[in-house]
């Protein structure tokens, strides 16, 4: 049991945690290690302990370790997965203490004070961390002293597995370890060593100043962190904000009503999450577990961020309608896997927000059943090229620039102009756009018996030519055939078009009609 | 005009009594489903939307269509980023939306282009949702596919007219000239008007009331 008011810092290493990590997932006999390409070969960035036996080391080469064990096995290194693997260790480490860091790539660092005799006692504590990380395929190395210093020292360069200095004897545990267990630069190290003083013990019995002069200030602060003459603080990561909510039933339900009560609670609870982050839910993912440890899954995607339980709540409905319940459903999960940020917005009673938010309610429930992306806005685009001179993007994700906010009749009209500036139409254009259908003509004016779709036409007016050039930083398949004379042409029929004659290759082509 | 429903109180024919008033058609009645078909549905389509009241428009179409819509040519018209446009794959899908977009009070209008005839259920489901809803809902319809629900329905076909000898040929050439019959209507009797629409103005003229 620790005494006193003292800190307790528990340090855990996992020197092999990459390697660990793979041979967890596919346990090998053998030599093993993994590659990290670094300039332009392959280093060995961890290797199991055969490899090792085998003479291999950490940064050597690929192919010389390959010469020297032929039987060598490897994998690429994957950082990114690693750092996530020593988070969850992190998270797992919060079974001893709740203030758990991490430390370097592949170490913890724990403050346990007035935490160990939970486990039994800090000897105890320190069994466990040993036996639940062999148990996990983990080599671990771990120390525990006053400080988080001696405890890394401890943990990197002791004798056992397990290391453990009692309150107040921390010089003396440190005493006989080399210097480099004062997380010194290899600079540092090797003039110290030049000097003789190899050991923390003979450090600590040097003077001071002279070695202050000589390595400057960061030797005697690592030195002093390690004693414990200068405080040095655990900081544990940021716990990211997890948004999720649980439901565990006693007794199993079936009944849509009390599936959508259960998705209610839990939704409240997951939208007060939401509220304390600022930030509002985009997909939400129900789990629902059924007695037969099936699960069924209900996803919700919603045209903007939310986190209203009222405005979200009905949007489950018809996901849950199809849910087959089995023999019944006795958990239930509910979580927002996509997350935006959503400010708390000021009300001001001339805000129409309530009639937006009611199309974007009505945007998701359309979503839910054709797609939300093919829920779709037009947007204007900068081009003369009649197909590319708008967009069409999905609804969700564009709110309208104009037109919504309006209230009356009138003001509807005006917001129709004034919106329309956007909408550049240097001409009349057609409201129908096709893929071109070629129809017989020659010459630059338009044909005069038009032959349409089985029709046969009279134009009666034509307007044009406008001649539209094919943007040649882009190769639109269409316009292979280069310029294009846009007509307007009249028919006696009634029927107006919009026909081109591409005068590079001569042929003539209907593309829009108007009306 | 003899087909008329024997509940209805006797109208005066379109060619004896006084010529049927547009305005008493054209806004289309709300809360209910229209029909348009011809060649100048999109037109009409258009009309209403830019007749429409402030709230969401719906047009829905279904993906495989190969022909789009052009917002440049309907910015003539309305504002096209005030249209929000559905693809659903099928016309089940399209009829789903439709329904669902009906019932919600926030649209003001849901265009449904049909590509194959509705019975009675489907066009009736239409009717109630948007009785529910208050909005108005128009299908663009292939000639003759229409459903005995709808409120009215209208034939619309681009018309050419000789301009005038007085106007040039100017002030011609940005007039989108209509034919709109209406073919059926359950409240009010049916009529032909020659509609002009003024791309600079934005204003609706009916030129002149044409014999049946």
């Amino acid at each position: 049991m620790s005494a006193g008011t003292g800190r307790r810092i528990a340090s855990m290493w996992f020197p092999r945690l990459p390697s660990d990590r793979v041979l967890r997932a596919t346990p090998l006999e053998g030599p093993f290690a993994l590659t990290l390409r670094e300039g332009n070969t392959e280093r060995i960035h961890c290797l199991n302990p055969a490899a090792e036996a085998a003479g291999l080391a950490r940064g050597m080469g690929l192919a010389d370790a390959r010469a020297f064990c032929p039987a060598l096995m490897t994998d690429p290194a994957r950082p990114d997965r690693e750092a996530r693997f020593l988070e969850v260790l992190r998270r797992w480490a919060m079974r001893y203490c709740p203030w758990v860091g991490t430390d370097g790539a592949d170490g913890l660092v724990l403050d346990v004070t007035g935490s160990a005799h939970l486990m039994g006692g800090e000897e105890a504590m320190l069994d466990d961390m040993a036996t639940r990380a062999a148990r996990a395929g983990l080599t671990l190395r771990a120390g525990l002293a006053d400080t988080r210093g001696a405890a890394w020292a401890l943990a990197h360069h002791a004798r056992g597995a397990t290391a453990r200095a009692a309150p107040g004897e921390t010089a003396q545990a440190l005493a006989p370890l080399p210097v480099t267990a004062l997380r010194l630069d290899p600079a540092e190290v090797a003039g110290l060593e030049r000097l003789g003083l190899r050991t923390v013990g003979a450090l600590e019995a040097a003077a001071r100043a002279p070695l202050a002069r000589r390595f400057g200030p960061g030797l005697l602060v690592r030195l002093d962190q390690a004693m414990g003459r200068q405080g040095e603080a655990v900081s544990p990561a940021g716990e990211a904000p997890h948004y999720a909510t649980r439901l565990t039933l006693p007794e199993p339900i079936g009944l849509e009503a009390d599936v959508m009560e259960g998705t209610r609670r839990l939704l409240e609870r997951l939208c007060e999450k939401l509220d304390h982050q600022e930030t509002g839910a985009r997909t939400l993912c129900l789990t629902l577990r059924r007695v037969d440890r099936d699960s069924r899954q209900v996803e919700l995607r919603l045209a903007a961020p939310m986190r209203d339980p009222v405005r979200i709540l009905p949007l489950f409905r018809r996901g849950l309608e199809g849910v087959d319940a089995g023999y019944g459903i006795d958990q239930m999960r509910l979580e927002a896997t996509l997350v935006e940020p959503l400010p708390a917005r000021q009300l001001s009673p001339r805000a129409t927000g309530g009639d937006r938010a009611r199309v974007e309610d009505l945007i998701t429930r359309i979503g839910t059943r054709i797609g939300l992306e093919n829920v779709q806005r037009f947007r204007p685009a900068d081009s003369h090229i009649p197909e590319r001179a708008f967009q069409v993007v999905p609804a969700a994700f564009a709110g309208p620039e104009a037109g919504m906010e309006v209230g009356a009749e009138a003001a509807a009209h005006s917001a129709n102009r004034a919106g329309a500036g956007a909408w550049a139409a240097p001409r009349p254009r057609p409201l129908r756009l096709f893929p071109p259908e070629p129809i017989a003509g020659h010459g630059p004016r338009p044909p005069a018996p038009l032959r349409w779709r089985r029709m046969s036409l009279t134009p009666v007016r034509v307007t044009g030519p406008e001649r539209i050039a094919p943007e040649w930083w882009f190769d639109l398949p269409g316009w292979r055939r280069g310029l294009r004379d846009y007509w307007m042409v009249d028919t006696r029929e009634g029927r107006r078009l919009w026909l081109f004659h591409t005068p590079q290759d001569p042929a003539w082509f209907v593309e829009g009609e108007f009306a | 005009m003899s087909s008329l429903p024997p509940s209805l109180p006797a109208k005066p024919a379109a060619h004896r009594g006084p010529a049927p008033v547009f305005a008493s058609a054209f806004p289309l009645r709300p809360a209910r489903v229209h029909e348009v078909c011809g060649a100048g549905a999109t037109a009409f389509a258009a009309l209403t939307c830019a007749r429409a009241r402030a709230g969401a428009l719906i047009w829905i179409r279904e993906t495989w269509m190969r022909d789009q819509l052009n917002p440049l040519g309907l910015v003539d018209f309305f504002d096209p980023s005030r249209l929000i446009l559905a693809r659903p794959t099928d016309a089940v899908d399209a009829l789903a939306v439709a329904e669902e977009a009906l019932r919600d009070s926030a649209v003001a209008l849901v265009l449904l282009e049909v590509t194959r005839p509705l019975d009675l259920r489907e066009g009736r489901r239409l009717q109630l949702a948007a009785k529910t809803g208050g909005g108005t809902g128009l299908c663009l319809i292939p000639e003759g596919m229409g459903s005995n629900a709808a409120e009215t329905r209208w034939r619309v076909q681009p018309h050419w007219a000789a301009p005038p000898e007085d106007h040039g040929a100017a002030t011609r050439s940005d007039s989108t000239l209509l034919r709109w019959q209406l073919i059926k209507n359950k409240s009010g009797t049916l009529g032909a008007w020659d509609v002009c629409w003024n791309r600079t103005t934005y204003r609706l003229d009916v030129v002149s009331p044409v014999a049946e």
